[in-house]
């Protein structure tokens, strides 16, 4: 990641996008828009395993939040443990990009929105039984009334951008 | 094939998921997460001038071609890997949604609750567009989804996305319990 200095009046095009987000990356290399097929590859088999594992299923959170079967707590937790595992090799091997460029990480400031934005995701979540990924695979699956709960996202989204800076952080 | 088409274990979707972190660092030092994608097609799409969504979109393609991996994800699923089939559903959930009006599961999503018919309902419009509503306000307001926070972050080590991960849980324990029973009997 480049931390360009710019002057304090005008925030930089970085400084705006990592507002209110976990996932902030930046590469100096550029390519031809082709290859960004390697993350639809990615994003493929993601898809399948949501559907293939029932996390798309809103039976499935349910169950979760009544503490009624054990598999989204496994596979958020099996998730995580290999996340951290990877995260901490890539670190320590200082492993590169496949085009050798290394491998950023931003740490993440606490705000209060974690808190208030959280709940209310949880809120939906178990209303909706989607997050923001399965939402895709749901529409996937044949699922097309799933496209009214993403437009409806979409519109949280655009309403949390209008109203952000009145809202408490 | 008999593997494929039957609903695959939590270690094996878990070690899966596990395993995107790495890929995507390595293929382009990218982070894991969803949720900024409704972000980016709002600054795409209808950035209405609101400063939050004034930035270079187009630095952001590789996220619509990722999503759209997910989307083709879920249509090869359910067309070639027998993912239709209704979930096997723990019986006291079956028992309380009965109660509702909710009938034994077809398929992955209840479609009394999700259908184009029920959106004209209050139930429906609570549970499909409130709903809706509420996960793309809340991910962005809490900066993450489940992907962003409580995988990328945690497997980050970053206590905020702890505490968002907790909210999201302490969020969804709430509606479960306290408010979707009401919702569920409108």
């Amino acid at each position: 990641m480049s931390e360009k200095l710019t002057p304090r009046f005008r925030p930089s095009d970085h400084e705006i996008r990592s507002v209110d987000t976990m996932c902030v990356n930046e590469s100096e290399l550029s390519h031809p828009w082709w290859y960004n097929f390697k993350y639809s590859v990615v994003g493929i088999l993601f898809g399948i395993v949501l559907v293939k594992a029932e996390i798309v299923s809103w039976y499935r959170i349910q169950e979760m939040f009544r503490f009624q079967s054990f598999h989204m707590y496994g596979i958020i937790g099996t998730a995580v443990i290999i996340g951290m595992i990877s995260v901490a090799l890539v670190k320590r091997l200082r492993i590169k990009t496949i085009y050798g460029e290394p491998v950023t990480f931003q740490s993440k400031s606490f705000s209060r929105g974690q808190i208030y934005g959280g709940l209310l995701f949880g809120f939906g979540w178990a209303l909706t039984g989607a997050c923001p990924g399965p939402i895709f695979a749901q529409v996937g699956t044949g699922g097309l009334v799933i496209l009214i709960t993403f437009m409806s996202a979409l519109a949280g989204t655009w309403v949390y951008g209008y109203f952000r800076e009145k809202l408490p952080h | 094939m008999e593997l494929l088409s039957k609903p695959w274990p939590w270690w094996v979707a878990g070690t899966i998921i596990g395993l995107l972190v790495p890929t995507l660092l390595i293929l382009g030092n990218k982070h894991f997460g969803v949720s900024s994608n409704l972000r980016h097609i709002c600054a795409a799409c209808f950035p209405a001038n609101i400063s939050f969504f004034r930035y270079d979109w187009k630095k952001e393609i590789w996220n619509f071609f990722f999503i759209g991996g997910i989307l083709a994800g879920g249509i090869i699923a359910a067309s070639f890997l027998h993912a239709g089939d209704p979930v096997q559903v723990h019986p006291e959930l079956v028992n309380d949604l009965a109660a509702y009006g909710v009938g034994q599961p077809q398929g992955l999503l209840p479609t009394d609750l999700f259908s184009f018919d029920s959106i004209l309902t209050l139930r429906g419009f609570i549970m499909i567009v409130i709903g809706g509503f509420l996960v793309g306000f809340g991910t962005r307001y809490a900066g993450g989804c489940t992907s962003g926070h409580s995988i990328m972050g945690l497997s980050n080590l970053q206590w905020p996305s702890l505490i968002a991960t907790i909210a999201f849980m302490a969020g969804g324990f709430a509606m479960t319990h306290l408010m979707l029973p009401f919702i569920l009997s409108l």
